[in-house]
């Protein structure tokens, strides 16, 4: 069945959209991240023009996260005022990503900032990913050394502390507004939550404990991905609700499947299968900016717009 | 298509000794959501004073354009390895779709300074004022635009598609597709020979998105916030049915 998105003026079939939006969403139920880092070079493939694809994918987002929210909200997992904090550097980041993805779209450069990003973030997380979960299936062979873990770095010497009960923390609440504020400038460029990055930046850079993590990031993406769907439906007028309606229904399906999947394998095959997906959507993307394109022309809106 | 003959019969207009009259299946076209291409059936006579008896053969040429807008053309070069965006070159007009359907060879039918007064064939559709400065190869980025329009069908070239019987009556049909975009799409019909144009005709068929779409479209451009608002209250809805729904699979 073809449907015509309003926005993005492409007729596209709805059983294509939803399948992605479940297949997505199985991975995001698996892994407990928003999936926009995979959803948002699907659509760039079927054909949606990509600042359509960031924006809608920006509001996809909104729905999956506030419907993961809602479970750990009942199982207490979330570091409000954590949360709080970065959303505080998200909302800021965001506003300058929206900003810096209008000022490339109209120098027609918006296409490869997109790319790079997503090539070295998911290549750095990735790659770390993949390493410390095989180090961590190393581990379990070796009974009794257990990881250390470093109590006190430089974070632990900046001024402005702040106790985050929930977390059992007292730092300096510098660090994590600069996590939540270079995540919000890649959620606007990128048009992911910033899940994939967020999570580790919290469990190693500010040494959260991993269960309060996923609830507290969240909770912050919802904001900002909100913002960020504003912000785009505003000044790019890019958001396309048919498409989004689209792909969250296939989205929540989907999760719903994943988390069932994801609860039968371990947490350290879990790690090594999603930085494995990681880094093969890095590759491809790789690929494709070193290598030289069939069609060396390619057509956009002129300035002005 | 009887009756526009039954027309041609009764009405012997004194003006040109050829001129051309011509019909569509349908002038407008509505995008709904499931709304998934378009044919649209153009049909026509070409009317005389009295028999020419010079029996010279005749070619209609079918121009279809949709509404147009300037482009700007990117080329891409390698900078350090990776390939992108360098120079770019602003199309100041192009068609959003441009089919030409002919009788013959497009060459056959109209000649070069014909297609020059009349503008129809593809090249010269496309309107570049200038390049700017640096860019020695502006034509490159004209021709890459029709090129990669022609890969994605929505500019084509249809020789022998206009089917001419009795060097009277015509017709020809011509595909909308899928992707189509809104407004106004021009329809011109030459009558030709020799290469020479005898005859033109006009008419539009005019494309709208309705329904659902049209209210959509609409409230991103009036009333952004109102739209981000709404697309936000959605998501927030279909998260809280989806965790709900959950819980009561689970429980």
């Amino acid at each position: 069945m073809q449907i015509y998105l309003p926005i993005a003026e492409v007729s596209v079939n709805a059983f294509l959209l939803l399948g992605l939006g479940g297949l997505v969403g199985i991975l995001s139920g698996m892994f407990g991240v928003g999936g926009g880092f995979l959803m948002t070079p699907l659509l760039f493939f079927i054909g949606i023009p990509p600042a359509v694809a960031v924006a809608t994918e920006a509001n996809q987002i909104v729905a999956s996260s506030f419907s993961g929210l809602l479970a750990h909200l009942k199982r207490k997992t979330v570091d409000f005022r954590m949360g709080t904090v970065l959303l505080i550097g998200g909302l800021v980041g965001a506003a300058i990503g929206v900003q810096v993805f209008a000022a490339l779209r109209a120098v027609g450069q918006v296409d490869l900032l997109v790319r790079l990003c997503y090539v070295v973030f998911l290549g750095i997380i990735g790659a770390l990913m993949f390493v410390e979960s095989l180090n961590a299936i190393r581990r379990m062979g070796k009974p009794g050394a257990a990881p250390k873990r470093k109590k006190h770095n430089w974070i632990h010497a900046l001024p402005g502390k702040m106790k985050f009960r929930t977390s059992g923390l007292y730092i300096s609440v510098i660090p994590p507004l600069i996590v939540g504020l270079l995540v919000g400038v890649l959620a606007a460029i990128m048009g992911v939550g910033g899940g994939f990055i967020m999570v580790p930046a919290m469990i190693y850079l500010l040494g959260m404990p991993t269960k309060v993590v996923v609830g507290t990031s969240l909770f912050q993406i919802i904001f900002v991905t909100g913002f960020t769907t504003l912000m785009h439906a505003t000044t790019n007028y890019t958001v396309d609700m048919a498409l989004a309606v689209l792909l969250l229904v296939g989205g929540v399906v989907g999760a719903q499947i994943g988390t069932r999947i994801g609860v039968r394998l371990k947490a350290e095959q879990l790690r090594i299968l999603l930085a494995l997906i990681v880094l093969g959507v890095c590759g491809k993307l790789a690929f494709d900016l070193l290598v030289q394109p069939n069609e060396l022309y390619s057509l956009g809106a002129a300035g002005g717009h | 298509m009887l009756r526009w003959i039954a027309i041609l019969l009764l009405f012997p207009w004194a003006a040109q000794s050829e001129t051309v009259v011509a019909g569509l299946s349908q002038n407008r076209v509505s995008i709904t959501a499931n709304f998934d291409g378009s044919e649209i059936l153009i049909f026509g006579a070409v009317k005389r004073e009295a028999p020419d008896g010079l029996d010279l053969p005749i070619d209609v040429i079918i121009a279809v354009e949709g509404p147009s807008e300037p482009v700007m053309v990117r080329r891409k070069e390698k900078w350090f390895g990776i390939w992108v965006n360098r120079d770019a070159v602003e199309v100041d007009s192009a068609p959003s779709f441009y089919k030409v359907a002919t009788t013959g060879r497009f060459d056959e039918v109209l000649s070069e300074t014909e297609d020059l007064r009349h503008n129809v064939s593809i090249e010269r559709a496309i309107r570049r004022v200038d390049a700017p400065q640096g860019i020695m190869d502006a034509e490159r980025f004209t021709e890459a635009l029709i090129r990669i329009r022609k890969r994605e069908r929505v500019y084509q070239e249809r020789p022998y598609t206009v089917i001419l019987s009795e060097r009277t009556l015509f017709r020809s049909s011509v595909a909308l597709p899928a992707n189509l975009t809104e407004g106004n799409y021009k329809v011109r019909i030459f009558l030709t020979r020799e290469g020479n144009v005898i005859d033109a005709h006009e008419t539009k068929i005019y494309v709208r998105k309705v329904g659902l779409e049209r209210f959509l479209y609409n409230l991103s451009r009036e009333q952004p916030l109102l739209y981000g608002i709404m697309s936000l209250a959605i998501a927030i809805a279909a998260g809280w049915l989806a965790s709900a729904v959950f819980r009561y699979v689970r429980s």
